[in-house]
Order: structure tokens, then sequence, then C-alpha cells
């Protein structure tokens, strides 16, 4: 055991997955995620698209962050804590959620896994353990961290079914957002379908002590189809595809905004059918009822499809190339759909009424010279790519 | 169709206050009291056989005008022995000062010409600002927020007030607002009898020493207080402080009020977001269109409304009130008259001796120790009165700072050495003092919790700092009396303008329930 | 001969108006008792070999548009960030701080995983109040007591301010500006060190305890400076403090002006109610046009004026004026770096500052200790080893450390402090050090230890306290030094402050110094190219 104090040689640490990452990663690309190491681009990141959209592809998802909500009171304080129902959420299931503060703003959002009655995962890109514990006081729930306590791997594609077939994980009655267990390794692996890619694909969840032989183990059977490690990179293309929103890139978690005017309520983000407004209290809602009753709601999440194929990425929009209406958070030539897609927030109400005169001003870097560009965009329904493939049950033979 | 109009949860002074209005108004209201008796820390406690008891508060500094008057409280038997008793700061040497009138307008002892001058201006310069900001109290505060419906003109008039002050007493305000009273003090007075009285008489009933910054305006709302009338008044009720609890109960009844006394409410009911009545611990569940909160908000919202009915951060906002009881309040029975070298008995006994007596009483209790000396303020009622205590005895009140609220060394031992360290300052002031006792009781911060229901003992409900006063209490969401849970209002100490006997958070609270109906 | 202005102090403020004056044309001469430059910035070789930043030691508050407007750079000023820092605990332990984000949250997380968490939180919130106070320091605070239209414009200004935070922040900003730090930290964080140790800068050379309320207001004024952009971080001047003060007497110099060390007032000459110069203790006199003062407040009015040539009523007020010291100094050469025994070897935790004090109480007794008239018994440390990361100012491998403690007062029991007082202060921290360094002690080579005395004496700052007056509100913005006198004038015509009596206070900020410049060349309507503050985004 080291000494725990030393923990500062090494401020970003390595997954359980990170020997077999590193072996991939050929183009040494690295940055830091949640304090790990973790890829951007192993080899080749076009490629690697193409493994999620065509074959089957993995990637280390050990730095999500992870609670371990448990006790008698798990559901009713989880429907306290986020905006959807959790209560109704069966053992077994998992469902995509989000939670707000006081003033109904996003804290963040994630996937919240029912392990047991009372017991559930909450899955999320920042780390909130002041708000769950301070949430926590007067139920009878207790709340822990348990992100280094299980390695998590993405394994997502037309070929994900195929490929854990043949590793002999039967998920072939796996319906979308359920969860199935299996004897692995002398432990135990989750297998929950669920993903980041849109795509057919499936997370699973085990003891880091497994990690490396499930790794192995995949990449063995998945090598008939072309199983590929992937980076974040291929991922992040994928997600905006499939019209995901990320915490710190497509809106600021409402702890963490410096300026008061960044934080975005779920109206905003496009996140409030999850709302359960009958479900009895939880945390904004009075906020959120007055902001439905009063149609207060500021910002609007849109996609957008912009013409040409230039990246707008970090882009300002404009309306009738005059007034500044909003800004792209997220944005990517789409392999897909052959489409320049963008997700952005637009000031209400240019993402409905006022959609059709909308521009976005680019400044395309061209060797060493920027070239500036005034695009029109079109306001676009999401997911911008969205395959069958994706909810069939038993999944399709790929 | 609910029971009530309006159901007031608490049957202290402003709990009563509260309904007393609100019936007055034609609501029918119920006011719910745990304690069998009514009247909050003016109800008498258990009698010594022989003994009038004394209550938790023992004089009137603040009792609203609105409630003085409209509850016709002298009609219902509130009479005063003296609205304005003498305060005698207590010297070793017996060497006392004496200070007379309203807040002090007289000084009799031996004191240098240039500390009577000084304090006459000092205290001129202060009651001027306590009599700008005095109107204050009696209004719902002001929310810093555009079209917030605040009562513009009052606040206006308000600031004219301060202004009309003069430029440079106004620019002395602005300095002072937030100034320690200890430098204040020594910047102008060099006596310490008269240094420690007003440094105790600033921090008496708060956590916080005269050194603490902002402690000046504490004394300026002691001030801002009145009785009949009478700015910066010590009063002594007719027949102890159990006559306030006593008249008020009267003209609550008189206004058609019901009161429950003995009735422990369990939980404040809430459906669809809404407040709709109280489930009392007997079972019963009583419905009302108005639930109002007269006992302290952590109580209300964590414990009678519940997590499950408010958001995380106002539940933190709610934990955060800092409530932290300093004072410690003594009762001795006495089988003779005790002699406080020569001290004027019918006068309130301030033993503080120094600015530094009252901060080394504060140090300790940061750190959940007992002072070794602590400072505090006597009333013999027995000695202004007869009805008190038999022939020749006497009933001491003491209230003592500064006590621990969570002491270190456990509660029994804080208790025991509290107690005996307070008895032996008493003997020095007043020699032979411990002989004389035939009872005592002592109630420790934790004490008056258990009995009173104040969190930590805190008899405003909550500090009285500058940081959780105005809109900013007892915290912002709720300083309006209103609360984010349709139907349920807050009425106690806890909110604007605090604690102390003059029931004007219950007054203001029914007088916005009231608007909020006409409007 | 005659001179458009005399700035009495060759402090870094008084350089600072000296500067801005001299580069908008005045003939400036600044006068200095001592024999060097640089007031409470400097760098001084008190021991052969060493140089001690023997008064203030660590830098963040200068503005950045100062040293860009003064070319302070070019005149060799370098800001080195450091790192690290920790809390040595009774028990062995400690609590690092370390600048990477991940690695400081595993830290914190050793003590309290929820306090690791809710540190980014409170860091937010803090962030959010410097935000709003960091274009004030460059504003002249406006008489809310006068109806000018410059007064009333700044009001409204402030006004507009206030109102474009959202309802709930301007409540926050006013609980936050009142209450104390402990109870505000109470509000995020439940384990002792973790509080202790950021309780820290709400003390640092106030008069305040960590339960005083106001003193979170404190922690804002050393938590709005900057290093480079990094908004709250601190460095060394390379060559230590001295170098801030020597950048500055050499961009005043290449602008013209002219500074005369050892040359200490003895009076500020005044005619008809007008400042005409200033008559040294050597006898001479030198005329200008106006007289500018850095010293603080009290020396200025009540040492160097004449009492009969200021309204009675000011003189009461400066005498009120708060301006107890609160601290004292150890500058000590040590033969070797020393070795902490907490501390693993290697650690960056030594090239930042390092404490000992692992608890508010222990902190708050230190200061019990001060309002009765001692110096602490248990004392608040800020121990800093410049010479970890600054190779200039020790021989390589020997070094040199700066220890400011907490809490000395101006006096010993009413008492002025005696040699033997100062010297048991000082065996006091030396003491407190070894105990967490076994053999510190046989280290020293030699150590200058300075009570307030000392501090008043060398530097001249009343009391030895280190902002030339507390930062409570009584004495804040336009109550800075005295109400009605918050605009770097005096009731004296033609007679200015310009040190951190005035608003927005002290530490070495320059900001005093540079909006005092403003308001004279304001006054005579003579142009200047000098930086508004830079915009916060």
């Amino acid at each position: 055991m080291t000494d725990p104090r030393l923990h500062f040689k090494t401020p970003l640490r390595q997954t359980p997955f990170h020997s077999r990452v590193a072996e991939a990663n050929v183009l040494n690309k690295w940055a830091a995620w949640g304090g790990y190491t973790t890829a951007l681009e192993l080899s080749d990141g076009e490629m690697e698209y193409s493994a999620i959209r065509n074959s089957a592809s993995l990637y280390d998802l050990c730095p999500m962050v992870k609670y371990r909500i448990s006790g008698a009171d798990a559901g009713a304080y989880l429907n306290r804590l986020t905006i959807r129902n959790a209560a109704i959420l069966a053992v077994g299931s998992v469902h995509y959620t989000a939670w707000c503060d006081d003033e109904g703003k996003l804290l963040d959002d994630g996937t919240l896994f029912r392990w047991a009655d009372t017991e559930y995962m909450l899955c999320c890109q920042e780390r909130h353990l002041p708000w769950l514990l301070d949430t926590a006081a007067g139920f009878d729930v207790a709340v822990a961290e348990i992100t280094e306590e299980i390695a998590a791997l993405s394994l997502q594609g037309p070929c994900s079914a195929s490929v854990l077939n043949a590793a002999g994980f039967d998920v072939k009655a796996l319906k979308p957002f359920r969860m199935a267990r299996f004897a692995f390794d002398g432990g135990e692996l989750t297998v929950s379908r669920t993903g980041f890619t849109g795509d057919l694909g499936y997370e699973l969840w085990i003891a880091p002590d497994h990690a490396v032989s499930l790794w192995d183990k995949l990449m063995e059977a998945g090598a008939p189809w072309g199983i590929r490690p992937i980076g974040t990179h291929a991922l992040d293309t994928a997600r905006i595809e499939a019209g995901f929103i990320v915490a710190n890139a497509d809106f600021i978690p409402a702890h963490q905004a410096l300026r008061e005017d960044r934080v975005r309520s779920p109206f905003e983000m496009a996140l409030d059918w999850m709302i359960d407004w009958d479900k009895g209290h939880f945390n904004g809602r009075r906020a959120l009822v007055a902001e439905r009753n009063g149609s207060t709601s500021k910002w609007a999440l849109v996609g957008l499809d912009i013409d040409s194929n230039v990246s707008t990425e970090g882009s300002i929009i404009y309306h009738d190339k005059k007034r500044e209406v909003g800004h792209i958070t997220a944005a990517t030539w789409s392999p897909a759909t052959k489409r320049n897609i963008a997700i952005a927030q637009l000031l209400r109400p240019y993402h409905d009424q006022k959609s059709d005169n909308l521009w976005v001003e680019v400044y395309a870097l061209r060797e060493l010279q920027y070239a500036k560009l005034m695009l029109r965009a079109k306001v676009t329904p999401r997911p911008f790519f969205n395959p069958a493939r994706r909810r069939a049950t038993p999944p399709g033979n790929y | 169709m609910p029971s009530f109009d309006a159901i007031v949860i608490g049957g202290g002074t402003n709990g009563l206050a509260c309904a007393t209005r609100l019936a007055q108004a034609g609501q029918r209201v119920l006011v719910i009291e745990g304690r069998d008796k009514l009247g909050g820390s003016t109800a008498e406690t258990d009698p010594w056989p022989g003994y009038r008891s004394p209550c938790l508060s023992h004089l009137l500094t603040h009792l609203d005008p609105r409630v003085e008057t409209q509850m016709k409280l002298a009609d219902h038997g509130l009479s005063f022995v003296d609205r304005n008793i003498p305060s005698t700061a207590l010297a070793l040497d017996g060497n006392h000062l004496v200070l007379t009138g309203a807040a002090g307008d007289t000084i009799s002892g031996l004191i240098s010409d240039a500390d009577r001058t000084a304090w006459q201006g000092l205290r001129k310069r202060l009651m001027g600002f306590a009599g700008a900001l005095a109107p204050f109290r009696a209004m719902t505060p002001p929310r810093l927020a555009k079209e917030s419906g605040n009562q513009y003109l009052k606040l206006a008039q308000l600031g004219l007030g301060l202004r009309r002050l003069g430029r440079d007493e106004f620019r002395e305000f602005l300095r002072l607002a937030l100034i320690n009273i200890a430098d204040v003090l020594e910047d102008d007075l060099a006596d310490d009898r008269l240094r420690g009285l007003v440094a105790f008489d600033t921090v008496l009933g708060a956590w916080m020493g005269p050194r603490s910054p902002n402690s000046l305006f504490l004394y300026l709302n002691r001030l801002s207080g009145e009785i009949s009338g009478k700015r910066g008044a010590t009063a002594l009720p007719r027949s102890g402080m159990g006559s306030v609890a006593t008249a008020m109960i009267q003209s609550a009844k008189t206004a058609g009020v019901e009161l429950k006394s003995g009735a422990m409410v369990e939980r404040i009911i809430v459906e669809n977001d809404r407040a709709t009545g109280v489930a009392l611990a007997s079972g019963e569940e009583i419905s009302a269109t108005t639930v109002i909160s007269a006992i302290n908000p952590k109580t209300t919202f964590l414990d009678l409304v519940g997590p499950r009915h408010i958001d995380t951060g106002f539940a933190n906002r709610t934990r955060n009130i800092r409530s932290r009881g300093g004072a410690a309040k003594l009762h001795l029975a006495l089988k003779g008259t005790p002699d406080f070298r020569g001290a004027n008995l019918r006068s309130r006994l301030v033993i503080a001796p120094s600015i530094r007596s009252v901060e080394d009483a504060f140090n300790a209790v940061k750190y959940g120790e007992v002072p070794t000396r602590p400072v505090m303020e006597i009333i013999l009622p027995s000695a202004f009165e007869a009805g008190h205590a038999p022939d020749g005895h006497h009933v001491l009140s003491a209230i003592v700072q500064f006590a621990p609220h969570e002491p270190k060394d456990g509660k029994e031992s804080a208790r025991n050495a509290m107690l005996e360290n307070t008895l032996s300052v008493l003997e020095d002031h007043a020699p032979g003092i411990r002989a004389l006792i035939e009872h005592s009781d002592f109630l420790m911060p934790y004490d008056i919790e258990d009995r009173y229901g104040m969190a930590g003992g805190n008899w405003h409900h909550g500090e009285l700092a500058v940081e959780q006063m105005l809109f900013l209490r007892p915290f912002p969401a709720v300083a309006q009396y209103s609360t984010p849970i349709a139907g349920l209002w807050l009425a106690g100490a806890g909110n604007h303008p605090g604690g102390g006997v003059s029931g004007a958070p219950g007054w203001n609270a029914a007088e916005r329930i009231l608007s909020r109906g006409r409007s | 001969m005659n001179y458009d202005a005399i700035i009495i102090g060759a402090g870094h403020n008084g350089l600072v108006t000296a500067c801005y004056l001299a580069r908008a044309g005045l003939k400036v001469v600044v006068v200095e008792k001592n024999d060097w430059v640089g007031g409470a910035a400097v760098s001084r070789s008190l021991h052969p070999g060493f140089t001690y930043s023997n008064c203030s030691y660590v830098s963040s508050l200068f503005r950045p548009e100062i040293m860009r407007d003064l070319e302070l750079p070019k005149y060799g000023l370098q800001v080195l960030p450091y790192e690290g820092g920790a809390v040595m605990t009774r028990d062995g332990g400690y609590l690092a701080i370390f600048r990477d984000h991940e690695a400081n949250r595993r830290e914190f997380s050793r003590h309290s995983p929820r306090d690791a968490e809710a540190y980014d939180p409170y860091s937010r919130d803090v962030f959010r109040h410097c935000r709003f106070i960091r274009p004030l320091l460059m504003r002249t605070p406006p008489d809310p007591a006068r109806f000018r239209p410059r007064d009333l414009a700044e009001l409204a200004w402030l006004g507009k301010k206030t109102f474009d935070l959202s309802e709930s922040q301007i409540y926050e900003m006013i609980r936050f500006w009142t209450m104390s730090i402990s109870d505000f930290l109470d509000e995020y964080f439940e384990n002792p060190v973790v509080k202790a140790y950021l309780a820290v800068s709400a003390i640092i050379g106030t008069a305040l305890g960590p339960m005083s309320p106001g003193s979170a207001y404190v922690l804002l004024h050393h938590y709005m400076g900057d290093v480079d952009g990094n908004v709250g971080a601190w460095g060394y001047a390379r060559g230590g403090m001295g170098s801030i003060t020597a950048a500055l007497s050499a961009s005043l110099t290449d602008s013209g002006g002219e500074i005369r060390v050892g040359k200490g007032v003895e009076k500020v000459l005044v005619q008809n109610g007008q400042a005409v110069g200033v008559a040294l203790d050597d006898g001479e006199e030198i005329r200008a046009k106006r007289v500018i003062s850095n010293m603080d407040v009290k020396r200025t009015f009540l040492k160097h004026v004449d009492e009969a040539e200021l309204p009675a009523s000011f003189v009461k007020q400066v005498r009120n004026f708060k301006i107890r010291g609160s601290s004292g100094k150890l500058n000590i050469a040590l033969d070797a770096a020393p070795k902490f025994t907490a501390l693993p070897e290697g650690s960056p935790m030594y090239k930042g500052d390092l404490h000992f004090t692992d608890s508010i109480e222990r902190m708050e007794r230190a200061y019990d200790d001060w309002k009765a008239g001692h110096f602490s018994r248990d004392p608040f440390q800020d121990v800093m080893i410049p010479t970890m990361i600054d190779p200039t100012m020790a021989p390589p491998g020997k070094h040199f450390m700066s220890c400011f403690v907490q809490y000395a007062p101006p006096k010993i029991e009413g008492q002025d402090w005696t040699d033997a007082d100062r010297d048991a202060f000082g065996q006091t921290c030396i003491n407190q050090i070894d105990d967490y360094a076994p053999g510190f002690k046989d280290l020293v080579l030699h150590a200058e230890i300075r009570t307030p005395r000392e501090l008043e004496a060398e530097v001249g700052l009343t009391e030895g306290n280190i902002f030339q007056g507390e930062l409570t509100f009584d004495q804040l913005l336009f109550n800075r030094p005295v109400p009605g006198y918050a605009q770097y004038r005096s009731p004296i015509k033609d007679l200015w402050i310009c040190g951190s009596s005035t608003h927005p206070g002290g530490g070495v900020m320059g900001a005093p110094g540079r909006n005092a410049a403003a308001e004279i060349l304001r006054d005579i309507r003579v142009p200047t190219d000098m930086s508004d503050a830079y915009a916060v985004l």
C-alpha cells in the first residue's frame, strides 16, 4: 500500500483499464478527465468513430462519477433530489435524469440505475457529494461515492450485442434501459443497455479487479467484428449526432457558475419532458412551476443544421446577421447524416417563432489565416441520428 | 371547509399578538401551545412554596406600541411598577454608579465631569440613531429587488429620517453602523463601570462580545424599543412579567381567539404545496386556511414541515440560522435581604465591571467553556413590590452571561460549574448571599431550549446579529414572514425585528397576512 | 527650487503617486526618512549573503494596471507564483494545498470527502464577491452625505452595480461582508483543519479573530488580487518585496522624478490654510505646490501637522482612527532547509505557506491573548521560505525564512514593548517552529525579530499596523480613513494623503497611491495615461 499522502506525485490517476488503453494508444494522445488519465484518440479518430457506427467500440468510462444511494427512503430521496420520478423506476432499470438547485437551475444530468428496491446508483459527470449529503437529511438513506469501486466500460456499435453474446453474455433479451447480471471471472458483471452514442450499445460495470480480464475477453470475443478501443474525440462526434448534452460543455452546473447569468433550467436545456409534476415536492419545483406558469424561460436548447461543412464550434449565432441571439456549445460534421450539425443555446423566441433567419459567424482557420464566414443555420430536431437498431430487441444480427 | 381561518403555533408573546390582530380583523383563530401555560418566556414557572415564580424574561424594554395599545393590555391588567427602573453598575468597593431615566438619562455616583458630559453626548447621538431606526421595527422588512412590493413611501420616510439627522450625524451613523461597541466606549468614556454597563447591555441576549464588530448596532436595537411611548425604557410590570402573559391572553380571548395549551404540534400538514393544517402529537388533525408558526424557524421547517416539502438549499439555510444561546437564567429564593454593598435593590443591578469583564466572559463560550467570572443583570422583584416572597424574603432573578450552549465537558458539569461561578461572583458583590439561598433554579441555554423550545436556547429564536437582521432574518427567502409553502407564515422572534417580548414580529406578520388577503 | 509636489514617504503608494504625477509632467520629489526606499516593501541585507523581505513578504494585490502603466517589469519587477503550502497538525499530520485541482481535492478528501467537494462551491462563492469588489479598488469612494454631482454619479454607479446582481446575490454579499469567517466556513465545511487553513486570509494583519464579525471581508481583501490573471493567487517578488519599490523608484527617476532618502519630515508647512511645503528634520525647507503624505493618517496629522491648522472635529476623528497593530515578523537566515517531520521528503509544500494552527479555536485563542494585551502564547504563524523558489535571496543551499506572526499587540498590557518582551516573543515563535521541525533552532544563523514597536520605529506604521489602519467597516470605503475625507484630500488645501490609510486600504496594492494621483491630476486638469481598472468579464 503506497503512502496515501503521496497522491500528489501522481495527480492524474490511471483507470483499471489503463494498461490496455495505453497499449492501444499508439498516438499517445491523453487528457485529464475527472482526475484520471484518459485517451482522446488512440490510433485514428475517424476509424474509431466508424467503429461506433459500423462495428463495436470500447470506451473506458471509469472517470464517470458514481454514487450509491441506499436505504429504505432511497426512492423518496431521489424523488426529492431529481426532477424525474425515481420511485417508479423498476428494479433492474435505468433512466436518464437531471437535478436542480432551489432556483430550478440544473446542477447536472446523469443516469440513475436501480440495483434493488432500496439501492440505486447515480452516474454523472460532476461531483456533488455535499449536495447529495445535504439532501439526505431527514431521509433514511446512505450516500456514498463509489467511483473507484466500479470500473466501467462502454461497448457501443451495431455489433455490440453480437460481441457480448460471443463473450458468453447473453443480452439478446435485454431491452433498452434494462440491466442484466452475469458471473464473470469469479465476480459479477452488470450489463446495462445504455450508452452515449445514440446507437445500439451497452455499458458494463464490474469490480476493478476484474477489469482487465473483461477488457481482454471483449477484445478477444469482438475480434471477428472488428472491435476497436476508442478515445473521447470519436465518442464526442457520436454523442453530438445523438443530440446528448454534457455538463460543462453544453451547460454550466449551477453550483459552479461564477457568472449568475450562465445557469440554465431544465426548460432551457430541453429537459423539461422529464419533470414529474405530480410526484410531490422536489428540489427546484417551486421555481420551475413559476417558470412554467410565467413562461419566463430565457434560453432554449436547439439542434442546428448549418450550411457548409465548416465546423462551427464555439461560434456566435445572429438573427438577420445582426443581432446576437445565441451561441454554439457543440458542433461537428456528422459522418452519419452528412450534415454540419450543432447543439446551440438560443435566446427565446429565436428558437421557434423567429428561427427563420439565423446565421452563424465562423472564423475558419485555414493555413494560419482565419476566413470569416456567415453561414445560414436551421433549427433541426434532435437526435440528428436515430437508427432503429438502437431500440430493437432482440438486437439485429449485424 | 377548514375549521379555522388561521392556526397559530406557539402561544408566546408573538403568537398571541399575531392571533389577536387576526381575530380583531374578524378571523377565526386558534393558538396552539405545547406547554401547559401560555405566554412563552413570560409564562410563570413552577413556584416555590410561598414565593411567586419569576419568568424566563424579567424586564420589558421593547413592548410594541401597536401591541400595547391595540391589544389594550392596560385594560387587561398590565401596569408597571416603573417604566424606567434605574440601572446600578455594581462596584466591588460599593462605589456604584446609578443610571436613571430613559437609557441612563442621568448618572449619579462618583464619576468625572468629563465622562458625565461625554456620556450625555454619546447617549444623545445613539438615541438619535435609534429613533431614526425605530420605525423599521413596525414594518415588513423591504426586499432588495425592483418591483418587490416594498412599502416604498415608508422606506423613503425612513431614509429621510436618517438624513435629517444632519450631514455630520449621518456620516457618523454610516461609520458607527457596523462598529464594535468597545471601540466607541473607549473613544468616548473613561469610566470602567459605565463602559462595562453599556457593553453588557449591548450584548445582552447576544452571542458576541463587546469587541465583536457590528455590536454597536445591537445597542441601537436595544435603544429603539419603547414602552408606552417612551424610548430606551426598562420597565418592570406590576406583579411580575407573568402579568404580560396574563394581559395578552385576556386580550386574545376578548378578541375571540381560541386557545389550546398542552397540545404539541407534531407536523404541519402540507398538501399540494400548501399548508392546510396541523397534526398534533395526540393524533388530532386541525385544518385551517392559514398556518402561522410563532415558534423558531428551525423547528418549523426542519421538524414540522420536514425536508420533503422544502428544497435542499432552503434546508441548508435553515440549518445555518445561527442560534447559539449565550445567556443562562438564575432564580433564587432568598430567606433574607441581600446586601449588594449598599446598592438600591429597587434597581436593575448589573455586574459587569469593565468591557474586559464582558469580553472575557464571552471568550469562554466561544470554546464551549464556562467563564470563571460571568457577568449578569439582577432583578429582585420582591424589592419593588409585595407579593413575590414571604415577608423579609426575596426572589432574585438574574440573566447570566455567557453560558455555553454546547459545553465541551458535558451539560451536567457545565451547569454545575456555571452555577458555582455565578454564585461566587454574586457572593463577592453581596457577601453572605449564598447563605440566604432557600431554593434555586438555574437554566443553561440547553435547558432553556428543552423547556421553551428556543433553538440553541437563544431567546431571539436565532441570534440577533447584523447578518441575521431585517431582510436577512432569519434568512432572505422568508424574511417577509411568508414562506415558499403557500398558506404557511412565520410570526416568531426568529423574524424581524427579533425577540425580547415585543410582540412586533407577530404583529408585523399579522399585518402582512391581512394585507395579502386584501390585495 | 520649487516642486509641483512633495511626497512624504517612499513606500509603494507614495512612489506610485509620484510616478503617475511625474509621468503627467509634474515636478515631484519624494522625501524618505530612512536611508533606503520602500517603506514596508523592502529587501534588506541584514545578514551577509542574505536578502530579507523584512516587512511584507508576498505579492498578489499589486494592481496589474499599475505594473503596466509604470512599466515596472522593464525596471526589473518579476512576480513568481508560488506553489503548495500546508497546515501541520498537532497529531503529526498535515493538510497540504496544491495548485492542481485534483491533487487538492484528494488532499482535502484525506481529511473530509465532503469538504473536498465543498471547496469548489466555496471558492465560487468567494470569487463572486471578488468580482464585485475588484472594480471598486481603483475608484474614489463617493461621499454619501453630500449631493455633489460626482458623488451622486458614483453612488448611482454603485447602486447599478449592486442591482445588476440577483436579489439573492445581494443578500449573500451583505451577509458575507458582515459575518465572521468562522461562521462563513461553518456553512461549507466540517473539518477543523480545512477551516483553519481557509480562515488564515481573514486574520492576516487584522486586529480581529476568525470569530469576529467582519473577518470574512478581510479574507476577500486577501483574495481579490491576482498573479498574472490567476485571481486569488499569491507570489514572490523576485529578489524580495523591495524589487517592487526598486522598480517604482527606477520608473520614477526615468520619468524625471527625484527621490531624497535620509530626509525625515518634521512638519508640513501650512500658510493661510494651504500646504506649501515641508520642513525637514535637518532644518531644510522644501517648497511645493502641494504636499502628499504616504504616511498613515495618524502620523500625518497628529505628528507632522500643526493641530491649530486642523478642525477639532477632524483631529478627534483621526485620534479615534483604529490602527492597532496585530502582527509581528521573524526574518531568519537558515544554514540549510528545515525539515518538518510531518511533510514528506521533497514535497512541494515547502514552496508555499506553512502553518501550525490546525483549528479556528487555536487561532481565536491566539486573538484572545491579543485582546488581553499579550502576544499569543500559541501564535499563528505564516511561515514561508521564498528561497525555495527565488534563488537570489540566499547563498545556494541556504535559505531565507519569513515568519509572519499573529498576534502581537501594539503594547504589552498597556506598556511599551521591551527588548525582553521582543526576545520572548521571538523565542515563542522559534520554539513553535522547532516543535514541528526538530533541530530547526540549530539552523538559525541570524534572526531579526520585529514586533509592532520595531515596525513603527523603522517603517513609521503607527502602532505597527501593517494596513495603515484596521480593515473594518467603520474604516472602509467612504469611511476610510475618516468620514468626509475619503477622497484623498484633507482639511488643508493642497495637503493630500495617498497611503494605505485611504481607500481601498492596505496590502502592497498601489491602488491608494494610484487613486490619489488620479484625484490630484483631475483637480489640476492635467491629462494622464493612467489605465482604468481592467474590465471584469
